[in-house]
C-alpha cells in the first residue's frame, strides 16, 4: 500500500492508503477528522469542501495520494487560537445553518470566494456556491451570512490599513 | 422581551459544534472491531430470485457474513409494518402484502434489499456485494399509476388490481346535488409530481450487540429514536425493547424520510449478533438514497369547483388515485387520506366537500410522508382549481379568495371534511401579503416586462395545514396504531443548573435552543444554565419524535407542563422556608414570594432545599425533577398567503422567480429567527416540487433520476431571497402557548403560488416541475392556437 504525508491543520500527518482511498476517506476514517462529510457519490453536493493548498476542493473527487505533500485545512483547522473564523461567526449569526450537514462544505467554500472576491454581490455569491446543495435552510440565510462575513472582514481589512 | 425569552432571536446553542466540525452523525461513530454492510439491491422492477449463490462470495477477502431473506425468515425475524390501518368504503381494511426486511422469493422495485455483506473493511464488503451472484427471473412490470389498475402484473399476488384501498371522506350526496344544481363548475386534472427527500446526510446506521448484557444499541439517522425501537422490538423481533437502545445523534435533515423504520437499521442489529457482537455499520451512498428512502407525493386528481354566479363557492368534489410504491412504508396509508382529503376545505366556507382515493402498488419505491405530507397535495389542488375558476370567471384571484374565506368570527370552524379550525385569520394575511408585494403594482412591473419581451406574472397560494396531528383517542379511530402524545422531564441540579429531556428529536429545528428559551421564559432560569437532550431512548422518556410541525406544539407543551408540576412543588417547599401558606406563595421571574410581602425565596434556593432537604415540608418527597406527557386536544392550523412573482423568457421557457412574499400565520411565535429559517426552507423544496423536482422512472421500472446529475435540487442560483412575515400570528388555543408549527408551511404553500404565477403569465397551466421544456412547449402551443 502507497503511504502518504501532507500537512492538515498544520499538523504534519501521514499513512497507509490504498491508491483508491479518498482525501475525503483519509480524513475522515484515517485521521478522525469527521467534520468534513459525505453527502453524495457523484461529487455535486459539496458537503466535503476543504482546502487544498489554499483552494477548495471537493475532497470526494480527490485521491489521497494527490494530495500527498500538499496543506490541508479542514473545517476543524478553520478557527485559530479557538478564534472563530469570521464566516463561521457569521454562519452563527445569521442563522446559516439548520441540521449542519452541508455548513462545512458551504463554510469551507464561502471561505474561498472571499479570498477571490472580497466584495461579492448577492448574484456572485449564488452563483459560487452552485456545488454545494443545502437543503435545509433555502440559501436564503447563507448567502446573508457570506455578505455579512464579507463586509465584516473587508471592514477588518480597512481598519488595518 | 427578555434577551433569550419568548420572542427573541436567540442564536443557537448547537451551532458551536457544527460550524467547527464537531457535530456527531451516525457515520461520524466508530467503534473498536466495527464491520462494514453492503446491501445487494435488486436491479430489476419485478423479478422472482431463483437463487442467492452466497458461496461466490462467502470466500472474499474479509467477508463476515452474507445474508439474505432465507435466514431473515429462518431466523423468524418479522416483517416490517405500516402503523396506520385505513379502510376502505365498503370497510374492509386496506390490503397489503408482506414487506420483509430482506427480499423472500420476489423482488419489488429498483432498489430492494435482497442481501447484505458484511466485512472488515467498508471496500471488502462492497466488492462481494458487487460480486454476489443472484438468479433473478424478470417479471413484467408495473411501474406507475396510469398502468396500475387493470395490470396484467401484480405486486403482490394477494392485492387484487394492485388495489390498496378505495378511501372516502364527505357526504357524496351533499355533493352531487350541489354540483347539479351549480350556476358553474370548474374542472382540472392535475400530477402532483413524485419527489425524492433528499436529505444531505444520508441514511446510516450501526448495530451493535453485546453478549454480556444480550443487549442492542443502534445507533441510527431517525427522527423518532422511540418509534424505531417500539417497531424493531415489537414487530420486527430485533430484540425486546428494554434491550435495545435506540440512539438518534446529530441527524443531517429528514423531512419526514427518516420517521420509517426501515429494513437496513433491523439487519445490521441481527447481523452484529450473527458476527459475535462486533459493530455493524451501513451507511447510504446517495444512490442507494435515491434508489431506497421512501419517496413522496405522487398523485393523479380530477379536482371540481362548484360555484354560484357570484363566484362563492358551492361544493368541491375530488378523485385521487395515489401511488404507495411496492410496499407499504411506516405511514403512507394515512398521507394520501388523513393528512390530505381533511384539508380539502382550505381557507374557505365550502359547504360542501367529497374526495375518494384508489391508492396502488407498483413496482417502484415505497412512498410516504415527505415535508408536509398530503398537505401540500391538497392545498396545490385547491389553489390551483381556485385560480382556475377566477380565471373562468373574470373574478381577481384576491378577490375570490376574499369573498369565499371562513370569515375571522366563524371560529371554530366546522369543516365539511371533519377538522374544527380553532383560530385564524385568512383575510388579514392575505391583505399584509398583497401589501408587502405590491400586488397593485403589478400590472406596471408587467408592463415594463413585456417591454423587455419578458412574461411576468404574480400567483397567490392561500395555504392551510393541520399540525400536531392528536388526539391520541381520535387518530386511534381513524386508524393509526399509536398515540400522538409527547413526554418531557426537567431535572434540576443541587447547583440550580436543567436538564430538558424531550421525546421529541432535533434534526435541524434548533430545539435545543427554542426549548431552552422556554424554561427560561417560565422558570427564570438563565439560559445559559439549561441544557435539552435529545435523541437517545437510554436518556429521554418514551417519546413519539418529530414530524408533522408537533414539537413545539405538542413536545413544547408537555415541557410547560412538567414546568407547571416544578412550580408547584416550589411552592411546598418555598411556603415551608418562608413559614407562609402554600396558597400566599407566588411565582414570577424565577422567585417564590410570599403575596403582598417582599418575602421570598429564589428557585435556587428552593431547588437546593429540595436537594438537601434538612429544613424541608415533612411530607414532601426531596428532589425536584418533574415528567409530563401532553396529548392535545386538536390539531394546530398554521396558515398563509404566499404570493409569488415570475419572469419567464419565452425563448427558453426558463422562469426567474423575481420576488416571493410570504406572510404565516403561525400562532406566537418563541424564536422567530429559527421560524424564518425553517419557512425559507420549506420554500425552496416547494419551489424545488414546482419548477426543478421530479423523479422519474422508466417503462422497465428503472429510476432515470437517481443521481444528482439527473434529479434536479434547487440551488442556491436557482431561488431568489425571500420576503418573510411570521408576526401576522392569531394564538392557538390547544397549547399554552399559542403556537401552531412551521415545519412544513413553506414546502406547502409554494408550489401552488409559483404555478400559479406561471399561469399568469403564461396563460396556460403546466403539470409540475414547469420545466423551461414544458413552458417553452405550452408558449408555444398558445401561440399556435392563436394563429390557427
Ligand atoms: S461528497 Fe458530494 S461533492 Fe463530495
Ligand atoms: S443545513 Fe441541513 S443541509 Fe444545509
Amino acid at each position: 500500500m502507497p503511504s502518504v504525508s501532507m500537512t492538515v491543520n498544520g499538523k504534519q500527518v501521514g499513512g497507509e492508503v490504498e491508491s483508491r482511498t479518498l482525501l475525503v476517506e483519509f480524513l475522515r476514517n484515517q485521521l478522525g477528522l469527521t467534520g468534513t462529510h459525505v453527502g453524495c457519490d457523484t461529487s455535486q453536493c459539496g458537503c466535503c469542501v476543504v482546502h487544498v493548498d489554499g483552494r477548495s476542493v471537493k475532497a470526494c473527487t480527490m485521491l489521497a495520494v494527490q494530495a500527498a505533500g500538499s496543506q490541508v485545512t479542514t473545517i476543524e483547522g478553520l478557527a485559530r487560537n479557538g478564534q472563530l473564523h469570521p464566516v463561521q461567526a457569521a454562519f452563527r449569526e445569521h442563522h446559516g445553518l439548520q441540521c449542519g450537514f452541508c455548513t462545512p462544505g458551504m463554510i469551507m467554500s464561502a471561505v474561498d470566494l472571499l479570498q477571490h472576491n472580497a466584495n461579492p454581490t448577492e448574484a456572485e455569491v449564488r452563483e459560487w456556491l452552485e456545488g454545494n446543495l443545502c437543503r435545509c435552510t433555502g440559501y436564503h440565510n447563507i448567502v446573508k451570512a457570506i455578505m455579512a462575513a464579507a463586509a465584516d472582514m473587508s471592514g477588518h481589512a480597512k481598519a488595518a490599513e | 422581551m427578555a434577551e433569550h425569552g419568548i420572542g427573541a432571536r436567540v442564536p443557537r446553542v448547537e451551532d458551536q459544534r457544527f460550524i467547527t466540525g464537531k457535530g456527531r452523525y451516525t457515520d461520524d461513530i466508530n467503534q473498536a472491531g466495527q464491520t462494514y454492510a453492503v446491501f445487494v439491491r435488486s436491479p430489476h422492477a419485478h423479478a422472482r430470485i431463483r437463487g442467492v449463490d452466497k458461496s461466490s462470495v462467502a470466500s472474499m477477502p474479509g467477508v463476515l457474513a452474507v445474508l439474505d431473506g432465507d435466514d431473515v425468515k429462518a431466523d423468524g425475524l418479522g416483517n416490517l409494518i405500516c402503523g396506520w390501518l385505513v379502510k376502505s368504503k365498503d370497510g374492509s381494511p386496506m390490503k397489503m402484502g408482506p414487506h420483509p426486511l430482506l427480499a423472500q422469493g420476489k423482488v419489488r422495485y429498483v432498489g430492494d434489499r435482497v442481501a447484505v455483506v458484511v466485512a472488515e473493511t467498508y471496500a471488502q464488503a462492497k466488492d462481494a456485494a458487487e460480486a454476489l451472484v443472484v438468479d433473478y427471473e424478470e417479471l413484467p412490470a408495473v411501474v406507475d399509476l396510469a398502468g396500475a389498475h387493470g395490470a396484467a402484473a401484480l405486486v403482490h399476488d394477494e392485492v387484487a388490481d394492485n388495489l390498496i384501498f378505495d378511501w372516502e371522506l364527505g357526504d357524496k350526496a351533499a355533493v352531487d346535488a350541489a354540483f347539479a344544481a351549480a350556476h358553474h363548475v370548474t374542472r382540472m386534472e392535475l400530477v402532483n409530481n413524485r419527489l425524492i427527500p433528499n436529505a444531505m446526510e444520508p441514511r446510516a446506521a450501526i448495530g451493535v450487540y453485546d453478549s454480556g448484557t444480550d443487549a442492542f444499541t443502534c445507533y441510527l439517522t431517525s427522527q423518532n429514536p422511540h418509534v424505531h425501537r417500539l417497531v424493531m422490538a415489537a414487530f420486527i423481533g430485533v430484540a425486546p425493547e428494554h434491550k435495545l437502545r435506540v440512539v438518534g445523534p446529530d441527524v443531517g435533515g429528514g423531512f419526514g424520510s427518516k420517521i420509517f423504520i426501515y429494513g437496513e437499521e433491523c439487519v445490521v442489529c441481527w447481523a452484529s449478533r450473527k458476527i459475535g457482537g462486533r459493530p455493524v455499520k451501513w451507511t447510504a451512498e446517495r444512490s442507494e438514497s435515491f434508489l431506497s428512502d421512501a419517496h413522496g407525493r405522487d398523485h393523479i386528481s380530477t379536482a371540481e369547483l362548484a360555484l354560484d354566479k357570484d363566484g362563492n363557492f358551492l361544493a368541491m368534489r375530488v378523485n385521487t388515485k395515489a401511488n404507495l410504491g411496492a410496499y407499504m412504508s411506516t405511514f403512507s396509508s394515512c398521507v394520501p387520506t388523513y393528512l390530505y382529503a381533511t384539508l380539502l376545505a382550505g381557507q374557505y366556507r365550502t359547504p360542501a366537500i367529497y374526495c375518494d382515493v384508489q391508492a396502488y402498488y407498483t413496482n417502484t419505491a415505497p412512498v410516504d410522508a415527505y415535508r408536509g405530507a398530503g398537505r401540500p397535495e391538497a392545498s396545490f389542488l385547491i389553489e390551483t382549481l381556485v385560480d382556475q375558476a377566477a380565471m373562468e370567471l373574470g373574478i381577481d384571484p384576491a378577490d375570490i379568495r376574499r369573498r369565499n374565506f371562513i370569515p375571522r368570527d366563524a371560529f371554530p370552524y366546522q369543516t365539511p371534511v371533519a377538522l374544527i379550525y380553532d383560530t385564524g385569520d385568512y383575510q388579514a394575511t392575505l391583505e399584509e401579503a398583497l401589501k408587502l408585494a405590491d400586488y397593485a403594482g403589478f400590472p406596471a412591473r408587467r408592463a415594463e416586462a413585456q417591454r423587455r419581451g419578458k412574461l411576468r406574472g404574480i400567483g397567490l397560494s392561500c395555504y392551510i395545514e393541520a399540525c400536531g396531528i392528536a388526539p391520541s383517542a381520535v387518530v386511534g379511530s381513524l386508524g393509526a396504531g399509536v398515540g400522538l402524545w409527547e413526554s418531557a422531564k426537567v431535572r434540576f441540579s443541587h447547583t440550580g443548573k436543567v436538564q430538558v429531556l424531550t421525546g421529541t428529536h432535533s434534526h435541524g429545528q434548533g430545539h435545543e435552543t427554542t426549548f431552552a428559551q422556554l424554561i427560561a421564559d417560565k422558570l427564570g432560569v438563565p439560559f445559559g444554565d439549561i441544557e435539552v437532550i435529545h435523541g437517545d431512548t437510554e436518556k429521554t422518556p418514551v417519546g413519539m419524535g418529530t414530524y408533522g410541525s408537533r414539537s413545539l406544539a405538542v413536545g413544547g407543551e408537555a415541557i410547560m407542563k412538567a414546568c407547571d408540576k416544578i412550580i408547584a412543588k416550589g411552592k411546598k417547599i418555598a411556603a415551608h422556608l418562608l413559614e407562609a401558606a402554600e396558597g400566599d406563595i407566588e411565582f414570577k421571574d424565577g422567585k417564590f414570594t410570599v403575596a403582598g410581602t417582599d418575602k421570598s425565596k429564589a428557585l435556587g434556593e428552593v431547588v437546593f432545599a429540595a436537594y438537601v432537604p434538612h429544613n424541608y415540608p415533612p411530607d414532601l418527597e426531596p428532589g425536584m425533577e418533574e415528567g409530563a406527557f401532553f396529548d392535545p386536544p386538536n390539531f394546530t392550523f398554521p396558515a398563509g398567503t404566499y404570493v409569488c412573482e415570475v419572469e419567464v423568457e419565452p425563448a427558453t421557457g426558463e422562469v426567474d422567480i423575481v420576488r416571493f412574499t410570504a406572510v404565516d400565520d403561525f400562532g406566537n411565535v418563541i424564536n422567530p429567527m429559527i421560524v424564518e429559517g425553517q419557512v425559507h426552507g420549506g420554500l425552496v423544496q416547494g419551489i424545488g416540487q414546482a419548477l426543478l423536482e421530479g423523479a422519474r422512472y422508466d417503462d422497465s421500472g428503472q429510476l432515470l433520476t437517481g443521481s444528482y446529475m439527473d434529479y434536479c435540487m434547487p440551488r442556491a442560483d436557482n431561488v431568489p431571497s425571500f420576503a418573510v412575515v411570521t408576526s401576522a400570528g392569531t394564538a392557538c388555543t390547544s397549547n399554552s402557548m399559542g403556537v401552531k408549527g412551521c415545519g412544513e408551511a413553506g414546502a406547502i404553500g409554494a408550489p401552488g403560488a409559483v404555478i400559479n404565477a406561471i399561469t399568469n403569465a403564461i396563460g396556460r397551466r403546466v403539470e409540475m416541475p414547469a420545466t423551461p421544456e414544458k413552458v417553452w412547449r405550452a408558449i408555444h402551443s398558445n401561440v399556435a392556437v392563436a394563429a390557427e
